[in-house]
């Protein structure tokens, strides 16, 4: 009996967890099945004789080398354009004392409950006068400034003692010199989980490259993948190695960063 | 919060070149990129759905007044959104918050294997709505797909979840679930790992059982937290709307009955270009979410003082 006790949440965390992570299993597992094989019943748990045709038809047949650079590109550039508005308003908020400067982030904060799509109007026209349509960097400039982010960042840096400032301060470290040599290298695991879920949701906006691009050259892996999807016709066993395709960076990006995402969130101040 | 009441508390600093320059200097890069894509977007929205026959590049209307609201209200496809946006909220979110809650209490309460566990259920949150729908839609498939595959096995005639109108909210909403609980599960462990074990140990010393000690310490002390996730994911789960890409190539259901409110505005904006009756929709989705907000957070105030 008292063994059971010990082992149950065990059994059942292990079947939530089958449940969880089923659908990247059956998605790898289908992409290396034949045609055939794909449609058979009942399904095969295992491919018969697993095959690579279906990557090397993505990558051959369609833009998707190009589609896997751009995603690369708008990546990089908005987690770290992103990164740096982050870092020095939340040092602003958190550090430098100016008149205003905790009504100014509260009324930030209520900016947050705002959705992304009531705003795509009137971005739309901006990105339209500013002649920036089918361009990368209309998938970028939009995209630099977070609020929840950095509302994140702040919490931690109010988290570092204020006696680590005035000792910096009394060295003569000057506020930027303070923020880059000290407080940054501090907050690196906040950093972390921000880069993380920026990257990610970098990595599969959707909606607004359906809109803003219209030709393969500037299309980005998800709106690749639709379509894809819409030119490809039921083909599941090449939908699904493209859908790899598009997925497993990420998952790379993830397990390298997990370790961060729980402390950052507890640590980032939603205590309540 | 008592950092931050200690700094809002001691003396304002005077309004000199010094104190405005530099806290300035920090923050342009942030503020610029809020206020042109967030701040003025959203001014303009309000202004865009109040402007009849509004051109987006020119910026021409006729009047101004409430016409576009009262044609949208009127619009049978608009209220087939609000309601199925409405149900899809009201099952996703309590359904994905309870089986959270117990998940997040065992991966509180288990010693070994913690890191392993954490990257399965955290796994969901890396995938693009479009790459895991697929997946999904796959799954869902009428003739080959695992899930009917799985029923047969229980004896259940396969379902059309894609094609048959009937189950297409049911599948959206299996989806809407399966999705939601890594980020869920997040802040519901975050929450629990900021309770202070000491209350634990006491519980147990004084014979407490686990169902006890989960209603009478667990539940109240997470209340603020699950308030929070509840907030969070009402909102995000309002903004249903990609999902219906992978699922149903991008229409509304397999028989366009399953509108939802952001697909309405997605469709009247850049589809139909029908700009007011999009912002207007914009509008009230927002006055929703708000009203909501609003409800909940006022019943938590009050069950706390209770």
């Amino acid at each position: 009996m008292k063994t059971i006790k010990r082992f149950l949440p065990y059994l059942i965390l292990a079947i939530g967890a089958i449940i969880m992570v089923f659908p990247f299993f059956w998605m790898v597992i289908s992409s290396l099945k034949t045609a055939a094989e794909v449609n058979t019943t009942p399904p095969t748990f295992w491919p018969a004789n697993p095959v690579f045709q279906n990557y090397s038809y993505a990558f051959s047949k369609t833009p998707f080398p190009i589609y896997f650079r751009n995603s690369v590109i708008i990546t990089l550039a908005c987690v770290t354009l992103t990164l740096i508005t982050t870092i020095l308003a939340s040092f602003a908020f958190s550090r430098l004392k100016f008149p205003g400067r905790d009504l100014l982030f509260s009324t930030l904060l209520a900016l947050m409950m705002i959705p992304f799509e009531m705003l795509i109007i009137t971005n739309y026209r901006t990105i339209v006068n500013w002649k920036l349509l089918d361009n990368l960097l209309a998938l970028i400039i939009p995209f630099t400034s977070s609020i929840f982010y950095t509302y994140i960042l702040r919490n931690f840096f109010l988290s570092i003692p204020d006696s680590l400032y005035y000792s910096a301060r009394v060295d003569g470290a000057s506020n930027w010199k303070y923020l880059w040599r000290i407080m940054v290298p501090i907050a690196r695991p906040a950093l972390a989980t921000i880069a993380l879920l920026n990257a990610i949701t970098c990595w599969n906006s959707f909606l607004w490259t359906l809109m803003v691009t219209n030709t393969p050259e500037n299309r980005t892996l998800p709106f690749g993948l639709y379509a894809f999807m819409n030119s490809a016709g039921i083909r599941y066993e090449r939908l699904m190695a493209a859908a790899t395709i598009v997925i497993i960076p990420m998952i790379v990006l993830f397990i390298l960063f997990r370790r961060n995402i729980v402390t950052g969130v507890s640590r980032g101040g939603l205590k309540g | 919060m008592s950092v931050m009441k200690r700094t809002a508390a001691s003396e304002q600093p005077r309004l000199t070149a010094r104190t405005f320059l530099e806290p300035a200097l920090y923050l342009a890069p942030f503020l610029i990129g809020i206020i042109i894509f967030t701040l003025y977007p959203f001014v303009n929205v309000i202004l865009i759905s109040l402007k009849e026959n509004y051109k987006l590049l020119t910026g021409e209307f006729s009047t101004i007044g409430f016409k576009n609201y009262a044609q949208v209200i009127q619009d049978p496809n608009f209220l087939n959104g609000l309601k199925n946006t409405g149900l899809y909220v009201l099952f996703v979110v309590p359904i994905s918050t309870v089986i959270s809650l117990l998940f997040a209490n065992l991966l509180n309460s288990v010693k070994k294997l913690q890191g392993l566990f954490q990257t399965a259920y955290f796994l969901p949150m890396v995938t693009s709505v479009m790459a895991i729908g697929l997946v999904w839609k796959w799954m869902f498939n009428y003739d080959y797909g695992l899930i009917n595959f799985g029923l047969s096995l229980l004896g259940v005639a396969p379902i059309n979840w894609l094609n048959n109108p009937l189950y297409n909210l049911t599948a959206l909403v299996i989806y809407g679930v399966w999705s939601m609980l890594p980020f869920t599960i997040i802040l519901l462990l975050a929450g629990l790992q900021n309770v202070n074990p000491l209350y634990y140990v006491t519980a147990r010393a004084d014979g407490a059982k686990a169902p006890m000690i989960f209603f009478r310490i667990t539940l109240p002390l997470l209340a603020p937290t699950i308030g929070l996730t509840l907030i969070i994911n009402m909102i995000y789960a309002s903004q249903v709307f990609s999902e219906l890409f992978p699922l149903f190539n991008g229409r509304p259901g397999s028989a366009y009955s399953l509108y939802t409110v952001v697909y309405y505005l997605f469709d009247a904006f850049y589809v139909k270009w029908k700009l007011g009756y999009a912002a207007a929709s914009a509008v009230i989705l927002f006055l929703i979410v708000l009203t909501l907000t609003g409800i909940q957070l006022f019943i938590q105030r009050k069950w706390r003082n209770y």
